[in-house]
């Protein structure tokens, strides 16, 4: 477990440095979950070994955001008199890119014929 | 009594208290999630943020006191990241399958997100520094600050709208679903993905396996694309 952890979290600082000295428009973590895919493409080992301890991490993926969550109340005051703006903004265009995505992905996949596998992989 | 206040003054002070008080605010949102069937509105993340808010509400604790404790579990983001290469790397064959298509709801995701966003917060006329503070809200946290930053908002409120669309995203995305009969997975997540980021991801592994890997990829996507669309987006609202 502490190997996996070791290699999670050198991939995230050799995200944040690369980040930082090329100037890319990702964050660090990002960046660093490109660098860990790479790895467990080129070594089945390494994805063995990662495998079951970022499904832990993962199973409760919710937990992570709830910090942040919580200090999110305390700056709903901020929104002020545009509190209804912003509420009917980000309600409404959440629902229509929820549904962008979703029709463009299924529109492009009749068309190239990329069909949903039947199994449940 | 007075036993009492010393031991709370003396646990107010560790980060012990609401490091422990954030993992039960989580795993009684998490069992009344279960309890009702994984309702939508039952969302774990907002049950425990409004149990959290009345418990330092009701004892008086300010956030900093809070985050002191709370800052262990926010630290894993990052590496919660990371993680989700495997999602992705466990169902690569049919991310590699349906690259096309992954662009296409990529790009009609984020594209909409944005200027939609921007067109009703200028038709109910927000100010440009507010535009600019909404512009990025479909995408990371990290990304949005910056991006806000960048544009000429606020960093803090753009956390703030971050968050609600993520939590927004997470509680409608079944419903809306359901309603339009999609019924393909990899469909269902990557356009939550795209369109409430890290907290949508959260939600569709809970789901389905497959649509966790597709709302991971149309993360970490859209956490690029955004950043090259917002600044373009806003100069149309300007």
């Amino acid at each position: 477990m502490i190997h996996a952890l070791a290699v999670i979290l050198i991939c995230q600082l050799a995200g944040e440095t690369l980040v930082r000295l090329l100037g890319l428009p990702a964050p660090g973590p990002v960046l660093g979950m490109a660098l860990i895919f790479a790895l467990m493409l080129a070594s089945p080992r390494v994805a063995a070994l990662v495998r079951p301890v970022a499904e832990a991490i993962l199973r409760h993926l919710s937990l992570l955001f709830v910090p942040a969550g919580v200090g999110v109340v305390g700056h709903l005051s901020l929104l002020g008199s545009d509190a209804l703006a912003l509420g009917v903004a980000l309600v409404v265009s959440t629902v229509l890119a929820l549904a962008a995505g979703v029709l463009g992905f299924v529109a492009v996949a009749r068309l190239t014929g990329a069909g949903d596998e039947p199994r449940n992989d | 009594m007075t036993e009492f206040v010393e031991i709370w003054s003396y646990l107010a002070e560790t980060p012990l208290l609401w490091l422990a008080a954030t993992l039960l605010a989580y795993l009684a949102g998490d069992t009344l999630a279960a309890r009702l069937g994984r309702a939508p509105l039952a969302n774990p993340v907002l049950v425990a943020v409004v149990i959290l808010a009345v418990l330092l509400w009701l004892t008086g604790t300010s956030y900093e006191t809070y985050f002191d404790g709370a800052q262990f579990v926010h630290f894993l983001l990052g590496p919660a990241t990371v993680a989700l290469a495997v999602p992705l790397w466990v169902h690569r064959r049919a991310a590699r399958r349906a690259l096309l298509p992954v662009l296409a709801g990529l790009v009609a995701g984020s594209v909409v997100a944005v200027l939609s966003a921007l067109a009703i917060g200028h038709a109910m006329g927000l100010s440009p520094a507010l535009l600019a503070t909404l512009a990025p809200k479909s995408t990371t946290a990290p990304v949005a600050l910056g991006i806000a930053q960048t544009l000429g908002g606020s960093p803090t409120l753009a956390a703030v709208l971050v968050i609600v669309t993520g939590i927004i995203g997470a509680i409608i995305v079944t419903p809306l679903m359901n309603a339009m009969r999609i019924r393909d997975w990899r469909a269902r997540g990557l356009a939550v993905g795209v369109a409430a980021h890290g907290i949508g991801t959260a939600r569709a592994l809970q789901v389905h396996p497959r649509a966790g890997a597709f709302a991971a990829i149309g993360m970490a996507l859209n956490a690029v694309l955004t950043a090259l669309l917002a600044p373009w987006a806003l100069g149309l609202f300007g």
